[in-house]
This record gives C-alpha cells, structure tokens and sequence, in this order.
C-alpha cells in the first residue's frame, strides 16, 4: 500500500498530451461534419464521376459504384457518425445513470428485480430492440436508430452505474455527508456523481464507437439512416462486393471510424485526468 | 558465527525515488530481531527484498544473503525452492493471505508436501492427514476436524492468522519473517498469537524478523530492534537499551509517546 | 438534566442474532467517555444508533429530555448540527474530489448555517492545528494525520455540543496518534466526547470514563482510573492483561 503510494503520482505530464490529441482528432470530425452543412466537394447524392474510379485529383478517395464521390459521401459520414454517436451515448448515459442510481438505493427486492431486468435487456440483441421501436414509430430513419441505440446502451450504463455507486456508498465520507446533515439528492450530486464520473466518462467513450457500429449494422439492414444518407456504416456494407476491385472503398470509412473512436477515447482519458485532482499535477 | 541473514547496503528504489537506502541487518541463526517502523519507512519492502519477492517495478541494489544464498540478481524460480525451505512469512491480513476458495486442510497440506518433496520422503494419504492435524494441534487450533474442512470466511480472524503461521512452519523454515503479524486482530487475540509466536520461535529454534509499528507489542517478543526512518535505520540495539535511553530524536519520539499511552493505562500488574 | 441517555436499547439484523442486547448508558454534558470493545462487541452498532443512521430494535434513545427520531426532519437538523463525528479512515472519510473549503463547509451548506463559511472553515482549521490558506487544496495533497485533522474541522465547523469519535486514531501512526489524541483531549474540555475505540491506551489517555463492551452488552462502566485499577468483570480484566506493556 505504502510501495503505491510512491509509484502512483508519476503520469502527469501526459495527461494533457491525451487531452490534445483527442481533441485534434475529435475537432476535426467536428469541423468536418459542420463544414458539410455548407459545403462538399461534390453533391453527395449526384453522380460526379465514372462508376469505381480510382483516386485521382478530381476524385480524391475515388467514387462509388453509383458514380458518386466518395470523399464528399465519407465527409457527410462525420456528421451522422457525431449525431448518432452523441445522441445514443446521450440517451443511454440519460437513462443508464438514472437507473443505475435508482437501483443502488432501491430496497434489496426492488434491487434484485431491476439487476435481472438489466441482465435480460443486454442478452437482447440491439437489432431487435431497434425491430420494437421501428415498429413502434412506424418509420425506419436515423432517429429510431438513435433511439434503439441508447436503449441498448442504457443497459450496460446501468449496470455499470450500479456497482459504481454502491461502492462509493460505502465510503465514510458517504456517511459524513449524512452525519453533516446532508440530503440523499445533495449526497448524489455532491458525492456520487463526481466519484463515478471518471470511470463513466471513459465507459462513454467506449459506447460511442459502439453505436456509431451498432449504426452500421443497422443501417445494413434498412433499420438505420435511409439511403442516400451516407453513413460510414453503409458505406462500409456497400464496399463488401467490391472489396477486392475497389479496396478504396472499405479503407477510407475504416480508417474515418477508427479514427473518430480512438479520438473521442483518448479525449475521454484526457478529461478524466485533467477533473481528477488525484491525477492532477501538484 | 556466521549470518542467517545478511543485508549489506541494501537500497531499494523505483523510479528516481529512493525508498530503502544502504541498509544494513544481520540476524543470527534463533537470533530474534524487531523491525519498527511507521508507515511509509520502508519496513515492508525491505522484508520482501528479503524474500525476493520485490514486484518488477522496484530496483533493488546491494546485497541479501539469505543461508548463504545471494537473493539480488537471482532468478525467481532459484529462490522458490529458498523460500519453502529457508524463509517463511506471516503477513498482517490472514484473510487475504489464504485462498478463499479452499478449504483449510488443503492449504496447510500444500506446504507440507512441498516441503517433505524437497526432503525426498513425499507425503501422502494417512501420513499427511496426520502431518495436518500435528501441525494444527502445534498452533492450537480448536476443533480441528471442522477447522480442517471450513474455507477461510468461515473461521475467525485469530484462527486464520493460526492456519497462516501452521503453513509457514509447514515450511520448517530457519527464518521466520512476521509483517505485522497481529496489527489486524482484536488484543485478547493479538496477547495470544504473540504467546504462540514466542513459543513456537524458541522450540524450533527459529530465527525471526518481526515487523511492526507497535513498540509494547515488538518489545514483548524480540531481543533486539532497528528502528527504521524513510528507508534508512537510525538506530539498533538491545530492546531494553533503546527503549531506555534512545539516541535518535526519531526513536525518541516514539518510545515518549508510547510511554505516554502506556503510562495512562497505570502500574503494570 | 443528561445529554444523551440510552435505555434498554436492543439491535438485531435477524432473529437470530442480537448485536446489542438491554445496553442502557447516560451521557452528561461535559463528559468525555470511551466506549471500549473487540470485534463483535456492538461499539460500531452503538454508535451507527447514536448517531441516528440506524434505529434500534427496541428500547429508545433521547437527546436532551427529546426521543431521538431519524424520520423527523426538523428534530434531525438540530440533532446533526449538535451531534458530529470523525471516523477511523481519514483516507475513506475524505471525498477525494472536493477541495478543503467544500469538505469542512458541508455541515454549514447542509444545515443551512448561516454567516460567513469560509471564515468559520478558516477559523476551524486554525482551531485544528491546520493553515488557514489550505482551503483550495485536496485531500491527496495531506498526510494521515493532516486528513484526520481537516476531518475533525469538520466535525466541530458548526459548533456541536457532543462529538463522536469512531477509532479516530486507530489508523494513524504513532507519533501523529499522539497529537491527535492531544487535540481531540483539548477539544474535549469544550464539547463532549465519545470516543469509540478498542484501544485501551489511547481511551486512557483521553478519557475520564470508560464503559466496556462485550457482545452486545456493557459488562463494566465507571471512571477510567478506578477501571484500570481494579476491574471487576473478567472480560475486563482479561481485555487489560492483554494490552501489550512497555519494558519496565
């Protein structure tokens, strides 16, 4: 315990290098994404070029196999990637911390039930949760997808928030805020929620890439954004046939998801050191 | 005579950080000798470069021989067959020093049959059913057949702190090594596991290093303390001679204190 | 009339087994008193009861001549502001993400206290040993002994009449014991004190009177001095021949 004590304070300096890097990365999606409201390359539903060209100076990631531009459709990905992304993570985050919460406190019974609820809904595939709501709403568009997702994912939240909060509630400063004459709702905002904050954040992070995914799946299956709305996910789908021939066309919305979750991980691990004042430099 | 163990200039760091630094200890063959220290002196590290068994991320430098034996620099799977024969440590928290998942009689058994392995008679059947309970009845374990077939939640904490010292001397080691040994128990279980200590010490003729912060409690078993400050001994002696008249401002401080709170408890009895 | 009174108060989880079992025990302004118990012996019950996060099986607890009820809001807020306490673990009884300020202002926050918090913060970390300008740092930042510090400031922020001590020194180290044992003994000659430990030194030290635990029961109550000197009970006298003694 002593030996640790000594060894823990030493990652300071690159917390902040994490913190940037993430943030280059994430911005530049953002950036992206924003920048295809006003403007891109080509008209991402029109034909620009030849079918499966090639890359070349007039079509920097090459085209489709409808003949559209690639690079503009990859462009447009960004931005339903960052909706999907940040509105499942939203309603999952929403609904998951909400019900973890409730659980922590709840009775032994109540707590039992909501834990077995919890177990079922993550054995449920998001498919068929996105099959419910789909039938529910009537329509299959990006925003039943949305929703799908976070129900899934508020799943997982919840379970997790659980086993966070009720150690935390074993904490004596727990029991201090309660001798001090502190409310059960201050205790949870003052206490809780910034003790399970940090391991959280990082938990989103990781959800986000999942969903953007989840998307993809989706989308495959005409559950998700309806065409021509780009997704990296459908994009990816469409590329299988032509994997071999046009390789181009997996790689770049590959290389754009991957690059947006290892963003928007390494902005998590960079926020959750630089609000930890255990991790802060002294 | 020679050394049983001998710690030459031992300094042990991590990283920049210097946490025990040209530390020097030699303890004789059933040479008692005691350990204080507060948190953060280093006490426990220097135990367990003693034993080889310093986590990857810790340096150590200088030298240990343990029966003769270097430990710095030797490969871990060479001090293995040191550490079941030679060395044998009882830590603080008997909970966590036992496997949770296995009865008491096993965990005892396995000690015993690595240890008569390496003597080339093996152990097994009868003859080490009756080895177990030998040594159980050697710690004074109570109701030793249910004892045997309980998993560690299921006995005290006085008792599991029995099954641990029971596999240490499954051991038959020269050395015994005890880190706070009696910091986690109640002090009518502590008085008694310190009697069973010093008792089992001098029969077997064993050597020990006791670790620990608490002053009455080292005083009562050893013969002979360091008194360790930041990773470095400020003083060593007689235990009657240091907790009389300490050199050291740091020693001094501690035996003023602890006669403070012994003092308030009134005349001894 | 007394502080605190417990009368035939009786705790269980189950059935089957009683925590605490008939303890009846008067608490007088001014007091300073040690509970003292081993593992199992109810201490920790007793004071979960005391201070109102648990109710008793049976038997009642009153607060100045007032039955102490954890449901009633309004009994409560006066109760918290009057009755404090400083637990064992200054590492666990410390949120590690509030600064100073925030830590020792909560009972003032709480209990709506009005006045100026971070002159009364800086005014109870004087009175603890501590700077006054430490109210922006955390409690990583501190040592043992500075975290336990900071912990009683906050206990005594709002002025309590009794403060409650769960083994507030068990954790600490020697040299740092004894200080704290110093402070808590002249904050002790300005409130009351309970102070709830299975060391029989350190309750020596502190406290003029001892009442000692045994499963659930008290077995022996008295002043200190006279228990020292002559226990009656045999768990007494048992608990006492085993408190390891320095070398004569």
């Amino acid at each position: 315990m002593t030996t640790l004590d000594v060894i823990s304070p030493k990652r300071r300096s690159h917390g902040s290098v994490t913190l940037w890097a993430g943030l280059a990365l994430v911005g530049l999606h953002i950036a992206i994404g924003l920048l295809t409201l006003v403007w891109t390359p080509y008209d991402p539903t029109g034909m620009s070029g030849g079918r499966l060209e090639a890359p070349s100076w007039l079509h920097w990631a090459g085209t489709d196999r409808l003949g559209r531009d690639f690079l503009t459709q990859i462009m447009v990905g960004s931005r339903i990637a960052l909706i999907v992304g940040t509105g499942a993570v939203a309603i999952g985050a929403a609904l998951g911390v909400t019900l973890g919460i409730l659980a922590a406190f709840a009775s032994k019974l109540l707590d039992d039930a909501l834990a077995a609820t919890l177990d079922i809904l993550i054995a449920f595939p998001t498919l068929l949760i996105a099959m419910l709501v789909v039938a529910a709403s009537d329509t299959a568009n990006l925003a039943s997808a949305i929703i799908a997702i976070g129900i899934a994912l508020s799943a997982i939240v919840a379970r997790l928030t659980r086993i966070l909060v009720k150690r935390v509630l074993l904490m004596d400063f727990i029991t201090a805020a309660r001798t001090s004459g502190s409310s059960w709702p201050a205790i949870v905002f003052g206490h809780v929620l910034p003790n399970i904050w940090p391991t959280l954040s990082v938990n989103f992070a990781l959800q986000f890439g999942l969903a953007v995914i989840a998307e993809a799946s989706l989308s495959y299956l005409g559950l998700g954004a309806p065409p021509p709305n780009a997704s990296w996910g459908r994009l990816l789908q469409e590329a299988q046939g032509t994997v071999y021939t046009a390789p181009i066309g997996a790689i770049a919305p590959g290389i754009a998801l991957v690059s947006l979750v290892i963003g928007i991980n390494l902005l998590a691990d960079g926020l959750r050191d630089s609000i930890d004042p255990t991790r802060r430099a002294r | 005579m020679s050394a049983l163990l001998d710690i030459a200039g031992l300094t042990i760091k991590t990283g920049t950080t210097t946490l025990v630094e040209s530390l020097n200890l030699r303890i004789a063959p059933g040479e008692r000798l005691g350990l204080i220290g507060e948190s953060g002196s280093g006490k426990s590290l220097t135990a367990m470069a003693a034993t080889g068994l310093l986590p990857p991320s810790i340096k150590a430098t200088g030298s240990v021989t343990l029966a003769g034996q270097q430990i710095i620099g030797t490969p871990d799977h060479q001090l293995n067959r040191l550490r079941g024969t030679a060395v044998a440590v009882v830590f603080q928290e008997p909970l966590t020093a036992l496997d949770p998942l296995m009865r008491i009689g096993r965990q005892i058994a396995g000690p015993l049959q690595r240890r008569a392995a390496r003597d080339g008679n093996p152990l097994s059947g009868a003859a080490l059913d009756k080895a177990i309970f030998d040594l159980m009845a050697d710690v004074a374990l109570p109701d030793p057949q249910r004892i045997a077939h309980a998993y560690p939640h299921e006995i005290s904490g006085g008792q599991r702190q029995r099954v641990a010292i029971a596999m240490a001397l499954a051991c038959r080691p020269d050395l015994l090594i005890a880190d706070e040994p009696t910091t986690a128990l109640d002090v009518t279980t502590q008085a008694e596991i310190l009697r069973l200590l010093d008792n089992l010490v001098r029969q077997r003729n064993m050597a020990l290093l006791f670790i620990s912060h608490d002053l009455p409690v080292v005083a009562s078993i050893v013969d002979r303390v360091a008194v360790l400050r930041r990773g470095v001994i400020v003083e060593t002696g007689p235990v009657a001679e240091i907790f009389a008249r300490p050199q050291h401002d740091y020693t001094a401080t501690l035996v003023a204190a602890a006669h403070a709170f012994d003092a308030a408890l009134g005349e001894q009895p | 009339m007394s502080l605190l009174s417990v009368q035939d108060v009786t705790f269980s989880y189950n059935a089957s087994k009683r925590v605490l079992d008939g303890v009846s025990l008067t608490i007088e302004p001014g007091d300073s008193i040690g509970l003292v118990g081993e593992s199992g012996s109810g201490k920790t019950t007793l004071l979960r009861l005391l201070l109102g996060l648990t109710r008793p099986s049976s038997g009642s607890i009153t607060f100045n001549g007032t039955p102490l009820d954890p449901r009633s809001a309004r009994f409560m807020r006066d109760y918290r502001r009057q009755v404090q306490v400083v637990f064992q673990d200054p590492y666990s009884s410390l949120d590690p993400r509030q600064a100073v300020l925030s830590i020792v202002s909560e009972p003032l926050r709480a209990l709506r206290i009005p006045g100026d918090h971070r002159q009364m913060v800086s005014d109870a970390l004087a009175s603890v040993g501590l700077e006054r300008n430490i109210l922006g740092r955390y409690p990583h930042e501190f040592s043992g002994g500075q975290r336990q510090r900071i912990a009683i400031a906050r206990a005594i922020v709002a002025g309590p009449s009794l403060l409650l001590a769960d083994e507030a020194v068990s954790a600490l180290d020697l040299s740092t014991r004894i200080r704290i044992v110093d402070l808590l003994k002249s904050l002790s000659e300005q409130m009351t004190l309970v102070f709830v430990s299975h060391d029989l030194g350190v309750v020596a030290a502190l406290c003029q009177k001892i009442v000692i635990l045994e499963k659930g029961r008290i077995v022996e109550a008295g002043a200190t001095a006279s228990i020292l000197a002559n226990p009656q009970h045999p768990y007494t006298q048992r608990l006492l021949s085993s408190v390891p003694r320095m070398p004569a």
